[in-house]
Formats: structure tokens, C-alpha cells, sequence
């Protein structure tokens, strides 16, 4: 019966999103105020329905449904509760579930928050979200149903994927798809900004704290994927370049260019064409994402997920939606005017040369990721293209961004003066040198690579320290929010980038065999194996090792690294121990038994200020979250009023 | 207005590239294996542990080398294809089972239709590494002088049986 309700409710959803998605945008290019009026009500339906259908799903779960097919994939009675739960999204079709509930999620959140925004903009808006929800609902109904069933029932499930068994990817999902899906808000506000064919400072202002918050998301769901990976796939390595990581970085990329290309058009009324452009982009490649984790097109550590037939419907949406966005770009475009002029010298050139950087850095991600389906579809063979191929083009591209981040906010609009920026920027150029020569040498070993990563670091952290001591002097107590979420961001920045450098140039790595008793060093620290012995876990059994880490003869913790064999799918699991601390992680996993006497392969890896590269991260999206709370975003807008006369559509 | 077309034209090329790729399979990797011999091995037999089975055993006939294992998912999205093509009796396929639990093999055989002639188990691998198994299931075609012709990597489905391994079978069973 539950899941009945579900799809019930799910083909609701889609009929409502149908009226959403239609009335509306007819409504506001035939001024029926009436048909404007339904897209608040629709949206918010729309979205309950989907909960409904969602919490129908997560039910089945609960229950151990296994006559709902999907149910019956994707779980099993010996789990645990709470992957019960997540493992409603851990499969295709729950995952696009998951997808279309964000979706009307943020459709929701803009029709309850968009009070002070024309009635025409909210209609329009919602109605291409719900355009878009049409799409991926009929994709659901007709190939990807959650709900069907499966007679007889099974009699126990298949369990889910224990790579996906883990606290993180609980939350891993989630909030990656509220990032992705949240770049829909920023696409929906631009097509709606074409449609209208009222480009301007309004509708930017409008469009900032969705596109914030978006990327906020995204930037924590991609910080957790890369720390799941790091702690769960037992190779201690915290980005592979994968073409689904890849997936998630293109849009992030786009997005921050976005997100800056945004505070000019608001600003200064300029790059409308633009920034409209990376609106869709960011969407767009959003969607892209969705499409190569889902069809199955490139092969990578996610390709469980994948399934060719599905690919052609993804593919078509992905036609649809992005190829008429950008036909109606192309059609309006032209006739957006200029923004004002601006010198050689100023926020604007700095804010330029930020996007064209972050824009080439996503093309050259896209070229890698698509590179080895381009060679294949001409038929000159099959490659894979690797971190050597993202790190030599990624890099060049990086360090000049790097650069610019302190030298940016200090640049003022229109014109800036070269001399007072360098006055300003004296001492943080003196710092960062300093901390090129000595952090190295501190830390062991002079490298080129290092002394670069440690100089941007400390040119970031220290100008912008500089510059909000600069403001409090000032009176920085009337700083607006946004002021302070930059600085928090770029300082993120600044944290990441540190431990980035020093994780690479100074790790440690030891592979060896070891028996009860063998002793292993790394990084100045002892680990004594005590022994390894076999373990139950509620649907695995596990060999669980217990280490002794110890420094100079003083003990600090056991360690326990796991082996699992999950009972369902067979599938060997390594949970590897970390004792995480604040300059370094010591990480052991376990390799493989290697003989009868009880010897096994163990990994042990030294990472100096490796946690720097999620609290970065954390860092970035909480500076994201505070300047969506910036004031002037919530005040009723007293110049909307006005726009239409200086609307140069 | 010609320029902002631009990313109008880009991205139809992209979507162009992407459908192709949508009918390329990505696992499809050229095995160096095909057109060498077949790598000897002899291996206890799945049902019969007192049994041998070697891959020399089959000289003489055009046969399949199935790699497949009880904990792989995707063997059980082939195995039907399997048992209605044994059925048939059109040619011979020798099972590989590969890292594998007697045990469990025996139990999902059971359960699922045997299709095959019979199986060879090799429990820790050893031949899988001669033949470059790297993701179970796999199929081997080989002829009658012992010589790899094809190799076909993932699932087995209807259709590339019949586009693709039976036409081949029947060409060198001639």
C-alpha cells in the first residue's frame, strides 16, 4: 500500500509540476494575474508531494519492503537502521528521487522567501524550475519508477553496496545534490532574466544568495566526498580525479566564477551576457555531472551506479533543457547593453581575470574527463587520462588565481590606484616570502613545489587578515555580512591551500608486512602491531587489527584498522584507523592476509596537515553562509519599482 | 548576434560526441590475448574436487571460458542468457570460477541453472592473472587449436551473443 501512495503521489508531483511549470510562464507573457498567482501554491505543492512520495520510499525501507524491487536492491534486513535510511539514495532511482525532492525544495524555499521580489520575476522563476522538474519526473515515471514492484517478493534483499555503508555517505549525497540542484535556482533566475529580457542590477541581486548558497552546498558535498575517500577506499588519497569527482568539481568551478562574476553585474551593471552565460553553465554542467554518474558513458570507482539505457532519456533532457537556454541566449543576448566602463586597473579587470581563470580551469577539467569518450567516439582507441594530465594543466592555471585572491579586494570599482595597493599589499609580499624560505626548511625539506604552496598560503591568510584590520579600524562594526564571508572564504582558501601543499610535499607512505609484534615507523612515530583478531559485525565479519602508536616510547592510542567482508555481496572492505590531529593524521589500513603464521600487509601513511584541506573547505562554505545572510538581500527592493524605465531590454 | 551562438554550437558538438558515446562501452578494453594461445592451466573441477580439468582438455573443439564468481552482480544479470544458450548445445561452455567458496558456487549453480559443460574452480586467482581477468564476468572465445579469438568483457546479453559470439563460433567451427 505504501508504495503505492508513493507513486501515486509522484505522478501528482508531476502533473503538478506540469501546472507550474506552464501556467505561469503564459501568466506573465499575457499579464493573467491569476495564472501568475498559482506559481506560489504550485511550487509549495509540489514540493510536499514529493516529501510525501520520498517519506513513502524511506518507509518501504524501514520495513523491509523487499516486494518494492528497488527496496529489495538496495537493502536487507541485517542492516543497520540508518543505512536503511540512506540507502533510499543509494541507488539510481532513489537518487534521482532525491534530486527532484532538492529541486522542489529550493522551488519551495524561493516561493516563501521571494516576498519582495515582482510577481512576474517569482512566476517565471518557479515555472522553469518546474520545467525542469517535468523533465526529471518523467524520467523517474517512465524509466526509473522507485516504486515497482516485485511478485513474488523477494525473501531478502541483495543489501546495499557496502562501499556505501559508511556515516559519510549518509550525508555525502545530499548535500552534494543540494549544490547541484541549488545551481538550478541561479539558471532559473537567468532564463526568466532572457525571457523578460530584463537584464539588470535587480535581477542579479536576486539571483546572489541562491547561487551562495548552492555553492555552499556543493562545497561541503564535495569536502566530504574526498574525506570519505580518504578514510574509506584505505589509499589515503584525497582527490583521484575521477571523472565523477570531476562531475562535481566542473559545476563548483563554474559556480564560484559565477558567484563573482554575479558582484559585477550587481555592482557595476556589466558582463550581463556573461554572467547570464555562467548561470546556465553552472546548471548545466550540473546536469553533465548527472549525466556521466548515470549513464555509465565513462568508466570510474562509481560506475556501480550506471546503466546505459538510461543515458539516452538523461541525454535528451540534458538536449532539451540546456539547448534551448542557450537558444534563447543566443536570441536575447544581443541586445543586452554594456556595462559602464571601467580602467585598466580595477575590481572589475581583477574580477575578469578571476573568471576567465576559474573558466578555463572547468574547460580544462571537461577536456580531461571527456577526453578518453572523444578519442573513442573518433575511433582512435581507448585511453584514460590521469591526476598527471589535471595536475600539470590544473596547477598554472590555479597559481595566478591564487595570486589574485589577496590583490582582488583591495582593487576599488571603476579605477583602482596601483600604488596604494601596493602599499597595502607590502607587507603580506615580505610575509609570504618569508614563509616560502622557512616553512619548508621547517617542515624538513626545501622544495620548489612547497615554498610555492606555503607563499600563496601565507599571501592569501595574511592580506586578508591585513584587510579586515584595515576595516576595523575604520569601524568595522557596521561591515556588512558579505564583507566578512569573503574574507572567511578567502581565508578558507588560504587553510586549504597550506594543507594541500604540505599533505603532498611531506606525506609518508609505508607498505610492509607485518606480524604480531612488528614494529613500523613513519613520521617519527612507532605502530606496534598487538595482534589481529576476527570480529562480528551485524552483516559483516571483520579482522580487526589493534596497533599501538607511539612517539619517543610514550604510547598515545590503539588503533584499530578493519578488514570486512560484507555476507551479502562478498565484497572485501577496508576501514582504515586514523588517529586525526591538528599538524598530522597517522592512518593504517590493512592490506591482505599474506600466510598461515598470521602475517598480514599492512598500509601506514604519515599526513602532515591533511585535515587542513576539509577545514578549508569548511571554512569557504561557512564564509558562503554568512554572506547569504548579508541584510541587503532580505530588503524590500525600493528600486524594483524603477527598473522597468532603465530596463534596456 | 553570430557570436552568441557560440555556445549553442559547442554544446550540440558535445551532445553529438556524448551520444556516440553512449553506444561505446567503456569496459570494452582490447584484450593483447587475442590471437595468442590460450594459456595453459589445470584446475580441480567445481563439482568434482577429485577431478582435473586443463584448458588443453579441449583441443580439438571450439569452445567459451566463462569467468564468473557467486559474489559478482553482474553474473547474475548474464547467467539466464547463459542457461538458455546451453540449452542450445550449439557449443561447449567451461566455467571459471574465480575467487570464489566452493560452497557458494555450488549453492548459487543450484539455485540459478547450470549452464555449464563444467566448471573449473580457481579459487585464488592464479589464472584469472594469466588470462588479465579484471572484472568478472568475462567471456573467451577459443578455437580448435587453442587459440584466444575474443574476448568479451561484462554481462553477456542477447544481443552480443547473437551479433557477436555466435557468428564468430560458427565461423571457426567450420
Amino acid at each position: 500500500m505504501t508504495p503505492e501512495l508513493g507513486h501515486f503521489a509522484l505522478i501528482l508531483a508531476f502533473v503538478t509540476a506540469l501546472m507550474q511549470g506552464v501556467l505561469p510562464l503564459i501568466g506573465a507573457q499575457r499579464r493573467r494575474t491569476q495564472w501568475i498567482a498559482l506559481a506560489r501554491p504550485a511550487a509549495q505543492t509540489h514540493f510536499l508531494l514529493l516529501a510525501f512520495s520520498f517519506a513513502c520510499l524511506a518507509q518501504s525501507f524501514l520495513a523491509n519492503d523487499f516486494s518494492v524491487a528497488y527496496v529489495a536492491q538496495n537493502s536487507n534486513t541485517q542492516l543497520p537502521a540508518i543505512y536503511r535510511f540512506a540507502a533510499v539514495w543509494g541507488g539510481h532511482e532513489g537518487s534521482l528521487l532525491l534530486w527532484v525532492l532538492m529541486l522542489s525544495g529550493w522551488g519551495a524555499a524561493v516561493s516563501v522567501t521571494s516576498r519582495q521580489l515582482p510577481e512576474v520575476m517569482v512566476a517565471r522563476v518557479l515555472a522553469v524550475l518546474g520545467l525542469v522538474s517535468i523533465g526529471m519526473l518523467a524520467f523517474i515515471l517512465f524509466t526509473s519508477n522507485p516504486f515497482a514492484r516485485l511478485l513474488p517478493a523477494a525473501a531478502e534483499g541483495r543489501d546495499l553496496n557496502p562501499l556505501l555503508q559508511d556515516p559519510g555517505l549518509v550525508f555525502h549525497p545530499p548535500m552534494l545534490y543540494m549544490g547541484y540542484v541549488g545551481f538550478a535556482v541561479a539558471f532559473a533566475f537567468a532564463v526568466a532574466a532572457l525571457i523578460s529580457g530584463r537584464l539588470d542590477a535587480a535581477w542579479a541581486r536576486w539571483s546572489r544568495p541562491w547561487t551562495t548558497a548552492a555553492w555552499c552546498f556543493l562545497t561541503i558535498g564535495i569536502a566530504m566526498g574526498s574525506w570519505w575517500a580518504y578514510y574509506e577506499l584505505g589509499w589515503g588519497g584525497w582527490w583521484f580525479w575521477d571523472p565523477v569527482e570531476n562531475a562535481s568539481f566542473m559545476p563548483w568551478l563554474a559556480g564560484t566564477a559565477l558567484i563573482h562574476s554575479l558582484a559585477i553585474t550587481e555592482k557595476r551593471g556589466a558582463f550581463k551576457n556573461w554572467t547570464v552565460l555562467l548561470a546556465i553553465a553552472a546548471f548545466s554542467l550540473s546536469l553533465l555531472g548527472t549525466f556521466l554518474v548515470r549513464s555509465g558513458v565513462l568508466t570510474s570507482v562509481h560506475a556501480f551506479a550506471s546503466d546505459p539505457s538510461r543515458g539516452v532519456f538523461i541525454l535528451i533532457l540534458l538536449g532539451v533543457v540546456i539547448g534551448s537556454s542557450l537558444t534563447l541566449f543566443a536570441w536575447r543576448a544581443p541586445r543586452v547593453s554594456a556595462g559602464g566602463a571601467f580602467a585598466l586597473v580595477s575590481r572589475e579587470t581583477m574580477l575578469l581575470i578571476n573568471n576567465v581563470l576559474l573558466v578555463v580551469a572547468t574547460g580544462s577539467v571537461l577536456l580531461g574527463t571527456l577526453y578518453p569518450l572523444l578519442i573513442d567516439a573518433l575511433g582512435l582507441g581507448k585511453l584514460s587520462v590521469g591526476p598527471p594530465y589535471f595536475n600539470t594543466v590544473f596547477v598554472p592555471v590555479m597559481v595566478p588565481l591564487l595570486l589574485l585572491i589577496a590583490v582582488g579586494p583591495l582593487a576599488r570599482w571603476k579605477h583602482a590606484d596601483l600604488r596604494d595597493m601596493a602599499r597595502r599589499l607590502r607587507l603580506s609580499f615580505v610575509l609570504a616570502l618569508l614563509a616560502g624560505i622557512i616553512l619548508p626548511q621547517l617542515m624538513g625539506r626545501w622544495t620548489p613545489m612547497t615554498a610555492l604552496g606555503c607563499l600563496l598560503a601565507v599571501w592569501i591568510a595574511s592580506s586578508t587578515v591585513f584587510q579586515i584590520v584595515e576595516r576595523l579600524k575604520i569601524g568595522g562594526g557596521n561591515a556588512p555580512a558579505s564583507f566578512w564571508g569573503m574574507h572567511l572564504a578567502h581565508f578558507g582558501i588560504a587553510v586549504f591551500v597550506l594543507g594541500v601543499t604540505l599533505v603532498g610535499g611531506y606525506q609518508e607512505e609505508k607498505d610492509v608486512r607485518m606480524q604480531t609484534g612488528d614494529v613500523v615507523s613513519v613520521g617519527g612515530y612507532q605502530l606496534r602491531l598487538l595482534g589481529i583478531s576476527a570480529a562480528p559485525g551485524p552483516n559483516y565479519r571483520a579482522s580487526v587489527g589493534e596497533f599501538e602508536l607511539s612517539k619517543n616510547g610514550r604510547v598515545l592510542k590503539t588503533l584499530h584498522p578493519e578488514k570486512r567482508q560484507y555476507f551479502s555481496s562478498q565484497m572485501p572492505m577496508t576501514e582504515a584507523a586514523i588517529d586525526a590531529g591538528l599538524t598530522r593524521d597517522i592512518y593504517v589500513s590493512l592490506g591482505e592476509p599474506l600466510d598461515q603464521q598470521g602475517a598480514w600487509s599492512v598500509r601506514v601513511y604519515f599526513k602532515p596537515f591533511v585535515d587542513w584541506i576539509w577545514g578549508g573547505c569548511l571554512l569557504m562554505a561557512a564564509g558562503g553562509f554568512l554572506a547569504v545572510l548579508d541584510r541587503r538581500y532580505r530588503l524590500r527592493v525600493k528600486v524594483a519599482a524603477s527598473v522597468p524605465a532603465s530596463a534596456t531590454a | 548576434m553570430k557570436r552568441f551562438l557560440l555556445p549553442l554550437a559547442a554544446f550540440a558538438v558535445l551532445v553529438g560526441f556524448l551520444a556516440i558515446g553512449l553506444t561505446r562501452d567503456p569496459r570494452d578494453v582490447p584484450s593483447p590475448l587475442v590471437g595468442k594461445p590460450a594459456p595453459a592451466f589445470t584446475l580441480p573441477q567445481l563439482h568434482d574436487a577429485g577431478k582435473s580439468f586443463s584448458a588443453a582438455d579441449m583441443k580439438g573443439r571450439v569452445w567459451l571460458l566463462n569467468v564468473w564468481a557467486s559474489w559478482c552482480v553482474a553474473c547474475r544479470e548474464e547467467h539466464p542468457v547463459l542457461v538458455e544458450f546451453a540449452r542450445t548445445g550449439q557449443v561447449p561452455i567451461i566455467g571459471l570460477d574465480y575467487k570464489d567458496k566452493v560452497a557458494d558456487a555450488r549453492q548459487w549453480l543450484d539455485k540459478l541453472g547450470n549452464p555449464y559443460t563444467l566448471t573449473a574452480v580457481d579459487a585464488d586467482g592464479r589464472v584469472g592473472i594469466d588470462y588479465g581477468v579484471y572484472g568478472v564476468p568475462e567471456t573467451y572465445v577459443i578455437d580448435k587449436q587453442g587459440i584466444i579469438r575474443m574476448k568479451h568483457t561484462g554481462p553477456i546479453t542477447p544481443e552480443s551473443l547473437n551479433k557477436k559470439i555466435l557468428p564468430l563460433v560458427a565461423e571457426l567451427s567450420r
